[in-house]
């Protein structure tokens, strides 16, 4: 059941321009605040207020009535754009379930989702699928995300030919190879098919495949975590350099805190389907408030300190 | 005393359409009873061809050269020789090794277990394969016990579940309480850990480090995760496109590894101090279309003309500490000096 009201006309809303939330104890380095200034100066690209989803736990062929689970449990969040902000926890408390709620490929029970301004779950048709193209997601498995008939020009194409329909083929062409090119693939991928390629690369297509209409928010689902480490290392300098090139905002989703460090600017830990500490990413990792963050840190495996010359 | 198992000069060879390709290429390593080896390397690399080499579980077609010789019991079944060369047994002579000798434990619980048997009834099965004379009474008590030594709490409510109905650190310890149930004296874990979350992953490495003291099983583990590696392995064995690269103490590789993949490997790992990482440039080659030197010299930050002659030996690495050299240090690569 939806709860939230739809608003009877879907354009911008005055609540909806909110600053982004105000953070503090930013790190001291000088390039990352400058960048902070700006990013708090700035209103939130998205904005979630009081999201709610439950599902039937339990009901299937034998079972007609299960209890109701909470996966996602009154969160509100806010991104900033530029900035990124992971949300980590283990199976099961609700990380991927509000990833698909942003971008509204499962319907809340409640809450309030404003994109860009507008609100997201009152629009429809024509202005649905124009904010739908500047949010794009990557996903875990680059095995399983992309379709084994199409070429790769196919795969990286479509979204231009939903969205862009009126570029002819030959223009198409021509972005699908330049967006192949930010991603370090070659114009020789656009003929190939996804077996053809080795795990990481397959990761890149699927990042060309987000980035082909110049979204603005990327929601990134486990981007490495089927890729091994050699490649996982260079797939995470290329989201951060493609963050830079074209001033993206990243969602990203993870268990792995090592990952998160790497990325994120800020960090909300998630469990049994709510926040539980949301903070600078420095602060929560080296100095978390929640028991329940202090137990994932304790729980991450590191390496011993490199003595590398 | 012997080691546990003494692996000298294992490949395995395998059928493609282009030709013989080498997932294990010319292995050799020791493990002791009350040690754990780390195995470590990225997919392809022949990590778990090595595991399925050694419990005799290669795919058809598959062939076996080289030795691998597992001391057998003291005790009074085993009249005849000493060790028992797992490269060479028949299918028929693999039977009373497999679980009762060496057990292994999987990456995905819910896909290594039976789905429509009990948890308790596929713990007896491994146990009565073995000991056939056994009372029903008896094997329950065995499988209750089994449960015990894996500290799964309730071990008579889950004895009569199904998988289903456990969580997933649940079922990874029934697989453990079903792998040692039998008590055997090694254990080959290939990624027992990677499909569960970090809180129940600690609990599982904790849970093998206490088994493998108590029971004194020599440990076979077998990941691609360096941090877990660093928590478990004595030793550590890295290995890449089917050899072993380097090998020595996990502590000492960790610190100061003296292959430059090893080192690639842990620049490129993120932790949790954020850090600039340094991928390695390109991909794994593929096993049919190896460099004709060093398999790693395409990708190395270090190569020199020569690294493409000829595959360079394990080199046993001098300690730069000090004079003398670390305990069986070894590094496949011409820029150790030779010791």
């Amino acid at each position: 059941m939806r709860r939230y009201k739809k608003s009877p006309t879907a354009g911008p809303r005055a609540d909806c321009v909110g600053e982004a939330a105000v953070r503090t104890d930013w790190d001291m380095e000088n390039q990352r605040s400058e960048k902070r200034a700006e990013i708090m100066a700035a209103p939130a690209l998205i904005e979630a207020r009081n999201l709610r989803k439950s599902f039937q736990a339990g009901a299937g062929v034998f079972v007609e009535t299960g209890r109701r689970v909470r996966a996602v449990d009154d969160v509100s969040l806010a991104l900033a754009p530029g900035e990124t902000l992971a949300i980590v926890g283990e199976s099961g408390c609700g990380k991927t379930t509000l990833a698909r709620m942003l971008l509204r490929l499962i319907e809340p029970d409640a809450g309030e989702i404003c994109f860009q301004g507008r609100d997201l779950l009152a629009a429809g048709g024509a202005e649905l699928r124009a904010l739908r193209r500047e949010m794009q997601m990557v996903f875990q498995d680059p095995f399983a995300s992309l379709n084994p008939r199409l070429r790769v020009e196919a795969i990286v194409g479509e979204p231009l030919e939903i969205h862009e329909p009126h570029l002819g083929r030959a223009k198409r062409r021509g972005r699908v190879r330049a967006t192949l090119e930010t991603v370090g693939l070659g114009a020789d991928a656009m003929q190939k098919y996804p077996h053809e390629f080795s795990g990481g690369q397959r990761q890149r297509i699927g990042i060309a495949r987000a980035l082909a209409l110049r979204p603005k928010l990327v929601v990134a689902d486990e981007p490495v975590s089927a890729l091994d480490v050699s490649v996982g290392a260079q797939i995470l300098e290329l989201l951060q350099a493609l963050q830079r090139e074209f001033a993206l905002t990243y969602l990203l989703i993870s268990h792995s805190l090592p990952v998160v460090a790497q990325l994120a600017t800020r960090v909300a830990v998630m469990q049994a389907g709510r926040f539980v500490e949301v903070g600078e990413a420095d602060q929560v990792l080296s100095r978390p408030a929640h028991p329940y963050t202090q137990a994932l840190l304790a729980a991450v495996p590191e390496v011993p300190g490199l003595a590398l010359p | 005393m012997a080691p546990l198992l003494e692996v000298r000069g294992l490949t395995v060879e395998l059928p493609t359409p282009a030709g013989w390709v080498r997932p294990v290429n010319d292995v050799w390593f020791e493990l002791s009873a009350g040690e754990t080896l780390g195995l470590v390397g990225e997919s392809g690399c022949g990590k778990t061809m090595l595991s399925l080499a050694l419990l005799g579980l290669l795919p058809p077609g598959a062939r076996t050269t080289g030795e691998a010789w597992l001391a057998q019991r003291n005790d009074s079944r085993n009249s005849g020789s000493e060790r028992l060369n797992l490269a060479a047994l028949t299918e028929r002579e693999r039977v009373p090794v497999r679980g009762r000798e060496i057990a292994m434990i999987f990456q995905e619980p819910m896909t290594a277990l039976n789905p429509v048997l009990r948890i308790g009834a596929q713990i007896e099965e491994g146990i009565r394969a073995h000991q056939p004379e056994l009372a029903a009474g008896e094997l329950t008590r065995r499988a209750r016990e089994a449960l015990e030594h894996a500290a799964v709490p309730e071990p008579e409510l889950r004895a009569r579940q199904f998988p289903h109905q456990l969580s997933g650190g649940l079922r990874q310890r029934a697989m453990i309480a079903m792998a040692l149930a039998a008590g055997p004296r090694l254990l080959i874990a290939d990624e027992p850990t990677t499909a569960l979350d970090v809180t129940v992953q600690k609990q599982i490495l904790e849970l093998l480090g206490r088994l493998r003291r108590e029971l004194g099983l020599g440990l076979l583990f077998i990941t691609h995760d360096l941090g877990v590696v660093a928590q478990v392995a004595d030793r550590l064995a890295v290995m890449y496109a089917g050899r072993i690269i380097e090998e020595g103490p996990a502590g000492t590789v960790l610190r100061r590894p003296r292959h430059p993949y090893t080192e690639g490997l842990l620049r490129a790992s993120p932790q949790l101090k954020r850090r600039k990482l340094e991928p390695i440039a390109g991909a794994v080659p593929r096993l049919g279309a190896l460099p004709p030197g060093c398999a790693f010299e395409p990708r190395c930050p270090y190569r020199r003309a020569e690294c493409s002659a000829a595959v360079p030996e394990l080199r046993v690495v001098v300690n730069d500490v000090g004079p003398v050299a670390a305990p069986r240090h070894r590094a496949r690569c011409i820029l150790v000096e030779a010791g």
